[in-house]
């Protein structure tokens, strides 16, 4: 049944687009969606995907790196540098807890003490992808549990290269061993070279992933925004995550963590929130295809073979992570359902076992049963994750006391703005200074890439997009944003952006700068509330002062220009919301509006110019008010 | 010779009568700063160190405002609000007003005899300036006797005139000497100069 790319791409599209919106609709993650539509298109039930879903599973492992270079954009290095104690920590007391205990477990079963290490290692890690896909569908990033589940992971990508140097070790066979060498699919440059060069070479792949981000990804990606040409920066973004997982594989890290690294390095610059919204359709369907696959590659044969010995290993393995990651918890101290969520959602078997247990059994380590069965085992406990996560939220988790706040931010990573400022010329420059003055940061988008290099060096936070783009606004959090602040110089450009946010983010409040009255009507037609005119308080100002210079007194100037603004608003709405039928009608009523000001502006001067101080003392009044009648 | 600072406020000069022709005579006067407040802070955003430097050039200090409401207009309460600080003006270090003399130059629009008990106001003028006059004892400056235009409704321009000069001959007598003796305990400066 299989065949062609294009038949392929219909089989899992189309398998993603029958699940996914179930699962959804029966409350449960998107992750279980995809993992059901692997299984069905898989090649035990419908027979769509056959044994190509290993390689297709390796393909889409890319989601994997993507999704680890999204957030690693989301983290700035000092704050990844304040994380290095838990990461150390609650990793470390992590791996080393599940690696004893299975080691222990496996051992007991009668397993020689190569094959249970293996496997150990094995189930000691577990899944970023479908950990960190869950902790974003649900929003429970910034918690405790998900700030202590990312360290863990975050670990886990470190030790596994480790794990993956110390297999060829395990292997007694030597010719196997260099016959492997060939075989596997990790082209390692250094495998020949001594130990002391491979450490060297490692660290200075890292150390030019940071040189690179600095000052090779950012330049080029400027350059690329000079151009203006959109698919380009797709093209860059694409083409940065590609080529630091290829020099990780170079010299045998975890393209992941070079991605995540690169994303670090990335965080601070300018095309942060346009980097996010490019890659991140990619990573989506990538981690969709990743699931799908994870899903056809559970071996159905093996499960009916020997349905209880691997229901049996299944919930021990289970149960051994949970019960590691909850006494984790406790060492620090996390809250009682913050302990249970991060017990259960980590406690799956991760995709690195595919990885370390089809190269053990290269290495002749591991058996091809063994593999076999561990390989099911891993796939049931990714599918089982979301099962558990959904038991445990809806009838554990009610039953316990300590609910903390999930919106309770956690120090080091990084929050949102509440204020996003939308172009950043001489206008938005100054409302920008003047609320930084006031220790108030807002989130900057500007369309100019020249101009964002040139401010982010005078230590403005700003990024580089298109903010009339949606998906820009939404990786700059528009949807926590409080006020939304357009100093668009371009009219057209302002009406889009305030089109876009009034339809999808209605509560956002807008505040607009705007050329002129025209512009003002638009705006005030599309539902603006606030509206700044930059042909209105500056020109009043002039005024004043040349008045001024003519001999008129400043306050009563300051006064009469406060009048006059508030009239001219006042009549520029009463215009906007009695809409003009035609041109005639408008000047019309344009002009009764100036007369009718102009009126207004008259009495106040002439009571200024002819009455005297005289608005209190009444009895004096009456008698000096017959003495002025008496004098002329 | 004292020098002698003006503090001037008038939110409705333009439409003061009396104040123009009191103002007019003081440009020219030697020794004597004119400082114009609504002119200076029409957002009332005092610039409190320039204010504080003046004071410190000066010997006399002249509030000069018509009484409003029974007190001064809102800047030159802004001004006495903002500028007479804390450890500057009083207070444990507030040094910097120390042997200063202080005075308020004011104009009503009720005459004299409406500011008594027997008045319609009910209280003399002195009375209603209380607060400046413990103002000024707060921050260790001898407070003088007011100078007033009363009445000013009921002044014809000659009379007007008369009272600046005398305004003007006030200030030149300070300017010589303004020593408790001098005062000879009188209500008002008008009231001196007269006897003089």
């Amino acid at each position: 049944m299989t065949g062609s790319i294009l038949f392929e791409a219909i089989v899992f599209l189309a398998g993603a687009l029958l699940c996914v919106p179930l699962a959804k609709r029966l409350g449960l993650s998107s992750v279980l969606g995809y993992l059901l539509a692997g299984v069905l298109i898989g090649p035990y039930l419908l027979e769509f995907i056959g044994e190509e879903g290993q390689d297709i599973l390796h393909f889409a492992e890319f989601g994997v790196v993507m999704m680890l270079f999204l957030i690693g954009l989301e983290i700035e290095p000092k704050n990844f540098w304040k994380m290095r104690k838990t990461i150390l920590g609650m990793g470390g007391a992590q791996v080393i807890g599940s690696m004893l205990l299975s080691f222990l477990m496996f051992h007991l079963m009668g397993f020689e003490w190569k094959v249970s290490l293996t496997v150990s290692m094995a189930v000691a890690l577990s899944s970023t992808a479908i950990t960190l896909q869950t902790l974003k569908e649900k929003g429970l990033f910034e918690t405790t549990y998900g700030a202590s589940s990312f360290s863990i992971l975050l670990f886990q990508d470190i030790i596994v290269i480790f794990m993956l140097g110390i297999l060829p070790l395990l292997s007694n066979e030597n010719e196997v061993a260099s016959q492997t060498a060939e075989s596997t699919d990790h082209a390692n440059l250094l495998e020949n070279l001594p130990l002391g060069l491979q450490t060297l070479a490692i660290i200075l792949s890292v150390v030019l992933i940071v040189v690179a981000g600095r000052y090779l990804f950012v330049p080029m990606l400027r350059r690329v925004a000079m151009t203006r040409v959109r698919e380009l920066l797709t093209a860059s973004a694409l083409l940065i995550v590609l080529g630091i997982s290829l020099l990780m594989e170079l010299v045998g890290l975890s393209p992941a963590l070079g991605a995540f690294l690169g994303g670090v390095v990335l965080a601070t610059s300018e095309f942060k929130h346009e980097l996010e919204s490019t890659l991140e359709p990619f990573k989506d369907l990538l981690l969709g295809l990743f699931f799908m696959a994870v899903g056809a590659s559970i071996n159905f044969i093996v499960i009916k073979e020997n349905p209880w010995g691997i229901g049996g290993l299944l919930i021990a393995v289970i149960l051994l992570k949970a019960i590691v990651l909850f006494a984790v918890g406790a060492l620090f101290k996390l809250k009682m359902d913050q302990r249970l969520l991060l017990s259960v959602g980590l406690a799956q078997i991760g995709e690195f076992a595919f990885v370390l247990l089809s190269f053990a059994f290269q290495l002749n380590i591991l058996s091809g049963e063994q593999m076999d069965t561990m390989l099911v085992v891993t796939a049931l406990t990714m599918t089982l994750t979301p099962i558990l996560g959904m038991v445990n939220e809806r009838l554990i988790l009610p039953r316990i006391g300590t609910k903390e706040s999930e919106k309770r931010a956690i120090d080091h990573i990084a929050k949102q703005h509440k204020i996003i400022l939308v172009g950043f010329g001489h206008f938005g420059n100054t409302v920008g200074r003047f609320l930084r003055s006031h220790g108030i940061e807002a989130t900057i988008l500007d369309f100019d890439s020249n101009r964002v290099d040139f401010l982010r060096k005078m230590g403005f936070e700003v990024y580089y997009g298109d903010a009339t783009r949606i998906d820009l606004l939404e990786a700059a959090g528009i949807a926590d944003a409080h006020i939304l602040i357009s100093a668009l110089d371009n009219p057209d450009t302002t009406k889009k952006l305030v089109g876009i946010v009034k339809k999808k983010y209605p509560k956002v409040e807008l505040m607009v700068r705007t050329k002129n009255r025209y512009e003002a009507y638009d705006l005030l037609n599309m539902g603006v509330e606030h509206i700044y005119r930059e042909s209105l308080d500056t020109s009043v100002k002039l005024a004043s002062d040349v008045l001024s210079k003519m001999g008129f007194r400043k306050y009563t100037l300051y006064r009469q220009a406060q009048n006059f603004i508030k009239l001219d608003e006042r009549s520029m709405r009463r215009l906007a919301e009695q809409k003009p039928k035609d041109e005639k009608e408008y000047i019309f009523k344009a002009k009764e509006e100036i007369a009718q000001q102009e009126k207004v502006m008259e009495q106040d001067w002439h009571r200024g110019i002819y009455q005297n101080d005289n608005h209190w003392d009444t009895e004096q009044m009456r008698l000096a008010s017959k003495l002025h009648k008496k004098k002329p | 010779m004292n020098s002698i600072l003006i503090l001037f406020a008038h939110p409705k000069f333009e439409q003061s009568r009396t104040n123009k022709h009191l103002v007019q005579q003081l440009e020219t006067l030697e020794g004597v700063t004119f400082h114009d407040l609504y002119e200076s802070y029409p957002d009332f955003h005092i610039n409190i160190s320039f204010e504080k430097e003046l004071l410190a050039q000066h010997d006399i200090l002249v509030w000069h405002h018509p009484l409003y409401w029974y007190s001064c207009p809102p800047l030159m309460k802004q001004w006495i609000d903002l500028v007479l600080e804390y450890n500057w003006a009083y207070g444990p270090k507030g040094q910097a007003l120390q042997h200063k003399k202080c005075l308020n130059v004011i104009t009503t629009g009720g005459s004299r005899a409406l500011y008594c008990a027997e008045g319609s106001n009910h209280y003399s003028v002195n009375e209603f300036l209380r607060p400046f006059e413990q103002t000024a004892r707060l921050c260790h400056m001898q407070y003088l006797p007011p100078f007033t235009v009363m009445g000013t409704h009921q002044l014809s321009d000659e009379q007007l005139t008369e009272k600046s000069e005398q305004y003007v001959q006030m200030l030149k007598f300070l300017q010589q000497d303004c020593s408790p003796q001098a005062m000879k305990d009188c209500a008002m400066l008008n009231d001196i100069l007269e006897l003089n």
